[in-house]
């Protein structure tokens, strides 16, 4: 019912994007990109505003229809339509707003829109235990009591939530939008260990930053966008700070591969 | 209205297994969040640390019904202490009061589903009355003639189209709920009028009269039960609902889940059975002056009625769930796959329906149905019956339970005042004062949430 290990160790990706096009009438967010999302991995997506992150992922999810390209999905072709399809899949997203109601409390919001039902009455108890149950396996333990509102949480904890919700549905993949935009320091280290959790478990990750910090304290591959063109895409430990930065201001990085090549899975 | 103290469905166990459970809910009752805003329910471990939590979240402003109950022992005592010859608690009186509270009760948890939703209904007064009507022009020996039972599910069938017109045009055409259901206050406060020019009584239709189905609409109001029937149903009610709290608060206990320590079960349990043989109690007295008049007004049975059913609605079915969802954050919900305009569209049935169950019961306490009835004014009395009663006028927060304390506040100052003698200008008056203090606790204990580490907008 919770976070499934897959191990990772197959040589198909668990997720494969390949030259997917998105425009919006005459403008053009994505050209041609190529994504590789392995399992038990996580992969930053990096790059500056307006450079497609949002559109890539939202592509992904089934929040928007790619107008060109293929997505696989280990390795078989799948069409993503819809959030629900991308459910189905296994795919899930928090955002950065982490889409939770302030006044129900932490079961409720994990079991938002998918409600156990006894006798057609809301099973609380089964719901209740299932919800404990994932936010043990995620080690999330700061919460004083998981019928609590989710309005009293901290950032970090609302993280949590809305992550925890993600992953107990089975999911294969989570990708989690700009995860430690509004934290502080403490905060950001809980959800960066909540994202190696996830890693743990075998579980793919996609992670949406501009912080550099929080990219390179828990990537292990990083993707990088400008204007709607993947420029780099391999392990982190074969980049530093400074080229992911040259890559996102300015597309290319000086004595390194040419963004077309860059852009080429090996 | 102690029904509302039953929290979750009184199912059994699963049988799922529990161990991993135990560690888990172990280990997230670390100290971290804000203290305040968390209900003393779900971390108390002893009936005394339930107290001080509960005390602790008062000052928050995080209160739920203690205001409300709090507000309404203050103006009982200060009724009973000023009133001639201390009359006000008499059996008679406070019977009277609950009489004159239920329209404002039925019609309070009517709007407590629209409420819900940080959207209002100010027409369910006019709509509510236009039910009313409508019943009582059915039943009319001399015209129609139908039996009671089809007058009113008619009656409540018209209302509840009304709101699903309304609804449509606010969750399809994403019109502001505050004016399409102005424009409902004018429209069937013109349709009320139509509707009691019909027939022979023009304007007035009237319940008096030998015809059974008169009787059987009047009776809701000013019918009950024998004092025998009276006790069987209370012992019944009492015990059926101390049973499943009690079965329900042992078994997450055992099984490791949030629950209340025992001693507030106990002290939960012996609240409901004190307040049940109360009522009966005071009801079974005989309050004629001359001859007899006693037993349970059949009027109480019907709010708790509407009471426990839309209280499971809200709080035990996913239906009831996504209205809490769409009030707390919309886009939240929609991205969980709610219909949102559908949950929305039928909480305006919902309330329309109630109100038609407002306005029979208002016909019958007047003993027919009159262009008299200000349908504007009981709409207002309704919101503020409402948010009196604890019910949040920004959504997301509130039970139906609210809405009967909440009318029971306001038919107490309406007939304490009465009592004294004063007109209804200081009636208003005072409503309005105690309105303001209920929309402060409101709007404080939003701030007291907001500021105590909640991310409340």
């Amino acid at each position: 019912m919770t976070v499934e290990g897959t191990g990772g160790e197959s040589n198909v990706e668990l997720l494969a994007v390949r030259g997917l096009s998105k425009s919006f009438g005459p403008i053009q967010a994505l050209t041609e990109v190529d994504l590789d999302v392995p399992a038990g991995k996580v992969t930053a997506l990096c790059g500056d505003n307006g450079a497609g992150k949002s559109v890539l992922i939202k592509c992904i999810a089934g929040a928007l229809e790619p107008s060109e390209g293929q997505i696989f999905w280990e390795g078989r072709p799948v069409r993503i339509r819809n959030a629900h399809d991308a459910a189905e899949l296994g795919i899930e997203t928090v955002y950065q707003d982490l889409a939770l109601a302030d006044n129900l409390d932490i079961v409720q919001n994990m079991f938002l829109g998918r409600e156990r039902l006894r006798h057609r009455l809301l099973d609380e108890d089964s719901m209740e235990r299932a919800a404990a149950e994932t936010l043990a396996t995620l080690r999330v333990t700061t919460v004083r009591s998981i019928r609590q509102p989710v309005g009293s949480l901290s950032g970090g904890q609302r993280q949590s939530v809305a992550v925890a919700r993600a992953v107990m549905w089975n999911s294969r993949l989570v990708i989690m939008d700009e995860p430690t935009a509004a934290l502080g320091v403490t905060q950001t280290a809980m959800v960066l260990d909540l994202i190696r959790t996830l890693r743990g478990h075998g579980l793919g990750v996609i992670v949406v930053s501009h912080n550099l910090n929080d990219v390179f304290a828990v990537a292990d591959r990083i993707a990088v966008l400008h204007l709607g063109k993947m420029v780099v895409q391999r392990d982190a430990a074969g980049l530093d700070r400074q080229t992911v930065v040259e890559y996102m201001t300015t597309g290319g990085s000086g004595p390194l591969p040419t963004p077309a090549d860059a852009g080429r899975p090996a | 209205m102690t029904r509302a103290d039953s929290d979750r469905p009184g199912v059994v166990d699963s049988g799922a297994p529990a161990e991993n459970v135990a560690a888990a809910e172990a280990a997230i009752t670390a100290p971290e969040a804000a203290e305040t805003a968390v209900p003393p329910a779900i971390v108390a471990q002893s009936l005394s640390e339930y107290v001080h939590a509960q005390v602790r979240r008062v000052r928050s402003g995080d209160s739920g019904l203690l205001p409300v109950v709090l507000a309404l022992i203050i103006i009982v005592v200060v009724f009973e202490v000023i009133s001639p010859n201390h009359v006000f608690i008499s059996a008679g009186n406070l019977v009277n009061l609950f009489l004159q509270s239920a329209v404002f009760m039925v019609l309070a948890m009517a709007e407590t589903f629209v409420l819900l939703l940080g959207d209002i209904d100010l027409s369910a007064g006019y709509v509510g009355a236009l039910g009313g009507a409508i019943a009582v022009q059915l039943v009319q020996p001399t015209t129609t003639n139908w039996p009671w039972w089809a007058a009113i599910a008619a009656a409540v069938v018209v209302c509840a189209v009304i709101g699903l017109a309304q609804g449509t045009l606010i969750t399809r055409l994403r019109l502001p709920s505050f004016i399409v259901t102005l424009a409902g206050l004018l429209i069937f406060n013109g349709v009320l009028l139509i509707v009691l020019a019909l027939g022979p009584f023009s304007g007035y239709p009237s319940l008096q009269g030998l015809s059974v189905n008169l009787h059987a609409i009047a009776d809701m109001m000013q019918g009950h039960v024998s004092p025998l029937v009276g006790w069987i149903s209370m012992i019944v009610i009492v015990g059926g609902l101390g049973t499943s709290i009690a079965f329900r608060d042992n078994r997450r206990r055992r099984s490791g889940l949030v629950a209340p320590p025992l001693g507030v079960t106990i002290a939960k349990i012996g609240l409901i059975a004190a307040g049940g043989f109360t009522v009966v109690f005071i009801c079974n007295l005989n309050r004629a002056t001359v001859g007899t008049l006693e037993g349970v007004p059949y009027a109480i049975y019907i709010v708790l009625g509407v009471l426990a059913v839309w209280t499971v609605l809200l709080e035990h079915t996913r239906y009831g769930r996504y209205i809490y969802a769409i009030g707390g954050n919309a886009e939240a919900a929609r991205r969980a796959g709610i219909r949102v305009a559908r949950v929305r569209t039928m909480a305006f049935v919902l309330c329309s329906f109630t109100a038609g169950l407002a306005g029979i019961l208002y016909a019958a306490y007047q003993g027919g149905m009159s262009n008299n009835v200000n349908g504007g004014q009981l709409v207002l009395y309704a919101v503020a019956a409402a948010v009196i009663g604890g019910t949040s006028l920004f959504g997301g927060r509130g039970r139906v339970a609210n809405g009967v304390l909440g009318g029971l506040v306001i038919g107490a100052i309406y007939n304490g005042m009465f009592l004294q003698g004063l007109a209804v200008q200081w009636e208003f008056i005072v409503t309005g004062l105690v309105l303001i203090g209920a929309v402060t606790v409101d709007a404080l204990s939003r701030r007291g949430a907001a500021s105590s580490g909640g991310a409340r907008p």
